[in-house]
């Protein structure tokens, strides 16, 4: 397989499946355009599969390359490549956008062909970016990808959507805008180059190198979302429809963290090492604060919505521990993260599909209409709440392992929310589905048919599987994340 | 002198051919006109367009890529002039045919003089294009400016219009004044008029500065009114809002490509050497024009104001590109600077093109669809030019996979190559604020209701060339490269 465009496959199979998918037009092809789109999603999936099979597991260079000049006169390579950190993200991209498909199979019911071509499209840009090794493509794959989540937020979202989609759109789009000024910096001074191999390896001075380091740390923290810049995302969620939600959780967030690990650690890894004490006293806030926030919550969507900025404080607690387990730790804690928090936006979206509410108040007993639904949706909060034997734990678990090593009181506070997660899931879920049946909207329920039950157990399979055996997915990590922090651990300033 | 060295020469008119054929062409088209019945003016838009390609066929066939001065050292004729009219004449074609529609549904613009006006006004800019001595640089703009009055009062029952003229024709009279007596100033401080002579004794120093930088201000104060950038951008707004669209089109495309060339050939081919003092001025020039442009825009409701604030902050991102030519003393930035300031000239042309456009083609049965709320629910009527539209704004606010981001980011690099990181600075963050009005657009085609359901109505050959000014806006936002290297290139042999 070595002579195919693997990555290319992967990010314009889904883009031109959209555009052909938008070709369909109006909703009297419907049926057309969504089996289209399945069509397109899955292939989109399948040629990410070599990826992983042909992956070369002992080096930590970038593979599947693919340089060709893109726009000579600034040096601008159309430059892909993936290692152990980003190749992961790929297939996950990939998989979700074929669960995003089947889950609008029937909700999304008025313009479906521009609802399914978004997702698609969307999801050929999100590939690109975890697949670009040059600055400038990775920019335009990172800002490209705003526009179609904000169609997507402010046709098919509820309310107070337009709200929603400006503050999302913007928010990100003001931290993406220094970053670029980081990139053209970046760019001058290496003399012309682009490569973001190139600056890893490019020296760099201390007051350049904090400069640099936060124009990243902001741009990457509002799309993380970190604490105190995270307040677009429980909007966005709660307005998003469920498609939406689960990209937004499942993959946008992680562009955030992945942009740390390909900017900020190696260009600037001196004053990475300089400021990770913010960095890790952000991240605590994010677990310990935002996990109260996320317990008071009375709407399911604010409440995951919040639970996700808790599970990122994670992540990037890990990266700036500096330690093998910890950055694989997130890394897994990431990956997780997309099952989960994907599963848990799709549950509560099978319910609102039935109740058209999303406030806890309004159910109740649901185990009695939907037993089945509540058997998965038990199996999502335990691995929402961390539960041993699903994928949730493991990245905890070597997150807080990692900080135990680093320092005893960060650990402490971190596994604090051990507490805090589980009651926050358990006590929503306790309500929403145990009790006696609350009210007649839910005594008129119906339990989850075949389509959702597939979307259910495609979840499962990466939830469960991933805590059950993380092996196949920490494997590939190790000689990338190895590498990454020895070159992290050199000094760049000359 | 003997008399023998006073012999009259005959200037070389190859080079300037297809102005003379230009100006045969105009003069023709405007008798001719008059013999023409209103059912068959057809005769008169397909003699303009005619006229337009000849001139085009000529420009190329002409262009020898070299520098060559005619008519006493009065006209140039490089590489720069060529590539910016061929665009210039592509732009006054495709401006002709979206217009063409509105027009005919105005019975008082439905005459011919649109069209000969039209191809004064695109002679007026390749004069100004092609202008190397101060009076042409002069004649070519009046000729632009007095073409573009009548235009806005064309739809002479129309108070807004007219009251547009006024305005315009005033302040317009008032700047070119202000330009006349700077350059009155440059030939006192050099003792010529000649562009490329001002260099010449600048560089050699046999200059008067006070007189120089006296002069210097109201020529800079002339060109920013002519830019529209603040604080000389009152009449953009009102003649924008105020002017027949199909006549806003075309005052909001093809004059900045003359523009351009007009800051180019004062500023950089003849005063270079006093670079530092005139890209003080400019720097502020284009920071306030992002400023007001940018925030003023947002509180617009009717889309061609908006467009005329979000011009204001164009020209002053354009202008950053000029103002990094130089830095210290050191011209090696020079080319990168301007050739991306050409480059964003050349792409905001487009996009506008394609955005005005698209008011035209909402505009039917006599009335104008200039009001945001005009473009409501566009996303039901019509997918396609919804998406179109969409790609125009997107471009304007600088996303990518849109040309207008790599208009933003050639001139971003421009800048922070000159070390002028805080403007860099200052330039995003003003971008992010005009993101605001132009996301808010794409709300209203795709988020809002339609309030009028009719499916458009336009002449095929306009939805071709909208749809076709939307695919190249795309485009070129995948493929930048060959448009950047033309304008690098046709720099390179005309600097």
């Amino acid at each position: 397989m070595s002579g195919t465009p693997l990555l290319s496959l992967a990010i314009w199979v889904p883009i031109l499946a959209g555009l052909v998918v938008l070709a369909t037009g109006s909703d009297r092809n419907a049926p057309l355009a969504r089996a289209l789109s399945l069509i397109g999603a899955v292939a989109g999936l399948l040629v990410t599969i070599p990826l992983y099979t042909g992956f070369d597991l002992h080096t930590p260079a970038m593979q599947f390359v693919e340089l060709k000049p893109w726009i000579p006169r600034f040096n601008v390579n159309y430059h892909l490549g993936v290692d152990g950190i980003s190749m992961l993200f790929v297939i996950l991209n990939s998989f979700i956008t074929v669960t995003v498909i089947l889950a609008g199979w029937q909700v999304i019911d008025s313009k479906v062909a521009q609802y399914n071509a978004g997702f698609l499209i969307m999801s050929g840009l999100l590939n690109g970016i975890f697949s670009a090794l040059d600055g400038v493509l990775f920019y335009v794959f990172f800002e490209a990808s705003l526009i179609p989540l904000y169609l997507i937020i402010g046709i098919w979202g509820g309310p107070n959507r337009v709200y929603a989609a400006f503050k999302f759109f913007l928010f990100t789009l003001f931290g993406s805008l220094l970053f670029l000024i980081a990139l053209l910096y970046l760019f001058i001074s290496s003399g012309g180059s682009f490569s973001i191999l190139d600056w890893h390896r490019m020296p760099i001075g201390m007051t350049a190198q904090t400069w640099l380091f936060l124009a990243f740390l902001v741009a990457f923290a509002v799309k993380v979302p970190m604490w105190p810049v995270h307040t677009w995302l429980p909007d966005a969620h709660v307005e998003a429809p469920t498609g939406g939600s689960i990209v937004l959780a499942a993959i946008a967030l992680k562009l955030g963290a992945y942009g740390f690990l390909r900017f900020s650690l190696p260009i600037a890894p001196d004053a990475s090492h300089e400021l990770a004490g913010l960095v890790i006293a952000l991240s605590l806030i994010a677990i310990i604060y935002i996990g109260f926030v996320a317990l008071v919550q009375e709407d399911m969507k604010k409440l995951v919505a919040y639970s996700s900025i808790a599970h990122m404080g994670f992540v990037t607690l890990g990266f700036f521990i500096f330690s093998p387990l910890g950055v694989e730790g997130a890394l897994v804690q990431m990956i997780s993260h997309g099952f989960v928090s994907g599963a848990m936006f799709f549950s509560i979206g099978v319910m609102y599909d039935r109740a058209h509410s999303r406030l806890i108040a309004d159910y109740g007993g649901v185990v009695n209409t939907m037993p089945k639904f509540a058997a998965f949706f038990m199996l999502f909060a335990m691995a929402n709440a961390g539960l041993p034997a699903t994928s949730g734990f493991v990245g905890e678990f070597m997150v807080i392992l990692a900080a135990v090593e680093h320092n005893f009181w960060v650990a402490f506070a971190a596994a604090s929310t051990m507490i805090v997660g589980a009651a926050y899931t358990l006590w929503m879920y306790k309500r929403v589905v145990f009790g006696s049946v609350a009210n007649h909207h839910v005594a008129e329920l119906s339990d989850i048919n075949g389509r959702e039950f597939l979307v259910f157990v495609l979840f499962a399979i990466g939830a469960l599987g991933m805590g059950l055996y993380p092996q196949p997915f920490t494997e590939v990590m190790h000689s990338s994340v190895d590498e990454l922090l020895r070159h992290v651990a050199l000094s760049k300033i000359q | 002198m003997t008399l023998a060295e006073m012999q009259f020469q005959v200037p070389d008119l190859r080079l300037a051919s297809a102005e003379i054929f230009m100006l045969l062409m105009a003069c023709l088209i405007l008798v001719g006109d008059l013999l023409v019945k209103d059912e068959k003016r057809t005769l008169t838009f397909v003699a303009t367009q005619l006229t337009l390609i000849g001139a085009a066929v000529i420009t190329f066939a002409s262009s020898s890529g070299e520098t060559a001065y005619t008519f006493s050292n009065m006209y140039v004729g490089d590489l720069m002039a060529d590539l910016l009219k061929l665009l210039l004449y592509l732009t006054v074609i495709v401006i002709l045919f979206y217009s063409r529609g509105y027009i005919l549904e105005r019975p008082q613009m439905a005459r011919g003089e649109y069209y000969s006006l039209a191809l004064f006004a695109t002679l007026g800019m390749m004069v100004m294009i092609s202008a190397s001595h101060l009076v042409t640089v002069y004649i070519g703009l009046e000729l632009l400016s007095l073409s573009l009055y009548a235009m806005v009062a064309m739809n002479r029952d129309s108070v807004p219009a007219t009251e547009a003229a006024m305005k315009y024709f005033v302040l317009g009279a008032l700047a070119s004044g202000l330009l006349l007596y700077g350059m009155s100033m440059i030939y006192g401080a050099t003792g010529t008029l000649e562009i490329p002579a001002i260099a010449e004794r600048l560089y050699m120093g046999q200059f008067d500065k006070g007189i120089l930088v006296f002069g210097l201000v109201f020529l800079v104060s002339g060109l920013a009114f002519k830019l529209g950038v603040v604080p000389f951008h009152m009449w953009i707004p009102d003649v924008y809002h105020g002017a027949p669209t199909a006549v806003t089109l075309f005052i909001a495309t093809a004059p900045k490509l003359a523009a351009f060339a007009m800051v180019m050939r004062l500023l950089v081919n003849g005063l270079i050497v006093v670079s530092q003092d005139w890209q003080a001025m400019l720097i502020i020039l284009s920071v306030l024009s992002m400023a007001i442009g940018n925030i003023a825009a947002i509180a617009q409701t009717n889309l061609k104001r908006m467009l005329a604030y979000s011009a204001i902050s164009h020209m002053g991102f354009m202008l950053l590109g000029i103002v990094t030519g130089v830095v210290g003393g050191d011209a090696r930035f020079a080319l990168n600077a301007y050739s991306s300031a050409m480059f964003y000239v050349i792409t905001y042309v487009l996009t506008s093109a394609g955005t005005f456009g698209m008011i035209l083609l909402l505009a039917r049965g006599g009335l104008e669809s200039d009001e945001l709320d005009d473009f409501k629910g566009l996303n039901r009527r019509s997918p396609w030019f919804a998406a179109v539209m969409m790609m125009m704004m997107f471009s304007m606010a600088g996303i990518p996979f849109f040309v207008g981001f790599f208009a933003k980011f050639s001139v971003l690099q421009a800048v922070v190559a000159a070390g002028h990181l805080w403007l860099a600075i200052v330039a995003v963050a003003f971008s992010l604020i005009g993101c605001f009005y132009y996301l808010r657009v794409v709300k209203i085609m795709y988020f809002d209701p339609p309030t009028n359901t009719s499916p458009i109505e336009a002449p095929l050959d306009m939805k071709i060339l909208m749809s076709a000014n939307g695919l190249a806006v795309a485009l070129l936002g995948i493929f930048p490269q060959v448009l950047m290297s033309l304008c690098a290139f046709s720099l390179l042999r005309s600097l």
